[in-house]
């Protein structure tokens, strides 16, 4: 089954909802304990990093998060804390990938980047397999993880960013699939196809 | 590149879809549920709930039907309606809504921008603004319309901004319910004073009004009701054309 880190800054109705729309099993995890029946993890997150960062640490994730070998699919605020740090109270993240978080210039346009946007894909994995550069997908973030060796696909707003990356069993989503309709739907089916189809 | 927004409010009274002119005379037309489904499906790029009795008669709006809106549909919905405290707010996005606004609540208690923005983050907080021209200036009205607060509109919004609220629904009291198209003149002044999303409220009426209101104020999001509602634009149909006279969108 596919566990949902339950924590305080998960979005975790939206993407429960989902992952029922799709008919896949899963169930909340609270501890590295709950964690480790899972097959893989689905790392949602909203809001202040900050705040979701201590609230990580406090239920012990953070350490386990660090050494799984399970996939790992971080979605939005869940993706930027598998980087090193943020600018956004001066978090430090997990450091699972290379690189820091900045905040967009809202001198050259408005932030948060809100709304409906295109990624292009810069390298093939699984987990955007069949999605075709125009489709648009759901973003909302004010803060965004510069185009590195581990991005797979690029958005650009304000500045070409990590719109989703990939390193090893990590996988991370600046957008939300949960709500970007049925392409978002497909990231999340891939992401399960990815799962299921793994040897033990 | 980023899209601008196309945006279905339903009004909802009793769990039941209404929409009146200058909120008043209410028409009953729909299930929300089936009516956010067929726009999601019609190319929606979000919705708003609005439980347009919650501030008049101080009721909670409905977290059943919020479930229940989240189960069906997989695009970002905002909720609003008489929110009025962080354990509110709390409850709804548990329920599955992606965002609240809040209206009157904050300009009685301002501090509940920074305390709810900072609890959830500032892209769950729309700020929703009611404001009708009084002499040359725009004032800031609340309890659904019926009462100015005699706060200077353009000066609130700023203010919402630098409270951290991650949006601004502004609706022109004025052109509500008119169809006369929206409040360019509005519009284009907070884009000047603000540096966050403003989706544009009050007076659509055809698709031209749509246009002018990217075009010329440069909103980022229109929501209208009524010309949704009864079918008279349909969303694919609008999308079409904007995207024919060059303005981005997310292709139904």
């Amino acid at each position: 089954m596919i566990a949902i880190i339950k924590y305080k800054a998960g979005n975790i109705a939206s993407v429960s909802n989902a992952l029922d729309r799709l008919g896949a099993h899963y169930y909340f995890a609270q501890s590295a304990q709950e964690l480790e029946s899972a097959k893989a993890v689905i790392f949602p997150g909203v809001g202040h990093a900050k705040t979701a960062m201590d609230s990580l640490k406090e239920l012990g994730i953070d350490e386990w998060l660090k050494t799984t070998r399970k996939p790992v699919l971080g979605i939005c605020v869940g993706m930027q804390l598998m980087y090193e740090g943020s600018t956004e109270g001066d978090t430090k993240g997990l450091g699972i990938i290379p690189g820091y978080l900045k905040k967009f210039d809202s001198e050259i346009d408005k932030v948060p980047h809100m709304g409906w946007n295109t990624i292009k894909k810069l390298k093939e994995h699984h987990l955007i397999h069949g999605l075709e550069d125009k489709k648009h997908l759901y973003f909302v973030h004010s803060f965004y993880a510069p185009v590195s060796e581990y991005t797979i696909a690029e958005g650009n707003y304000i500045t070409p960013f990590s719109a989703v990356v990939a390193k090893d069993n990590f996988m991370g989503v600046q957008f939300h699939p949960e709500k970007s309709g049925s392409v978002g739907s497909k990231v999340l089916q891939n992401f399960l196809d990815l799962v299921y189809s793994q040897k033990k | 590149m980023l899209t601008k927004r196309i945006i279905p409010c339903l009004d909802i009274k009793e769990g039941r879809t209404v929409k009146g002119v200058n909120f008043e005379g209410l028409r009953d037309a729909g299930d929300p549920v089936e009516l956010a489904r067929r726009y999601s499906d019609e190319g929606a790029d979000e919705l708003v709930f609005l439980d347009i009795t919650a501030t008049l008669e101080k009721r909670k709006t409905l977290i059943e039907l919020v479930k229940r809106i989240s189960t069906e549909i997989n695009i970002p919905f905002t909720v609003g309606g008489g929110i009025r405290s962080v354990e509110e707010i709390e409850e709804l996005l548990k329920a599955g809504a992606d965002k609240v606004s809040l209206n009157s609540s904050i300009v009685k208690d301002p501090e509940l921008i920074n305390r709810a923005s900072e609890a959830f983050g500032a892209q769950a907080i729309v700020a929703a603004v009611d404001a009708k021209k009084v002499d040359d200036h725009w004032d800031v009205f609340i309890k659904g319309g019926t009462e100015n607060t005699g706060k200077d509109a353009l000066k609130w919004m700023t203010e919402v901004e630098e409270r951290d609220a991650g949006e601004i629904m502004l609706t022109s009291m004025d052109r509500d319910g008119t169809k006369n198209g929206f409040d360019l003149e509005l519009l284009s002044q907070v884009n000047k004073c603000v540096s966050i999303p403003v989706i544009a409220s009050g007076g659509a009426g055809t698709i031209q009004h749509c246009i002018d209101a990217i075009k010329v104020a440069n909103v980022d999001a229109v929501l209208a009701a009524s010309i949704f509602h009864f079918k008279e634009i349909e969303i694919s149909e609008l999308k079409r054309v904007l995207g024919a006279e060059g303005i981005p969108i997310r292709p139904s």
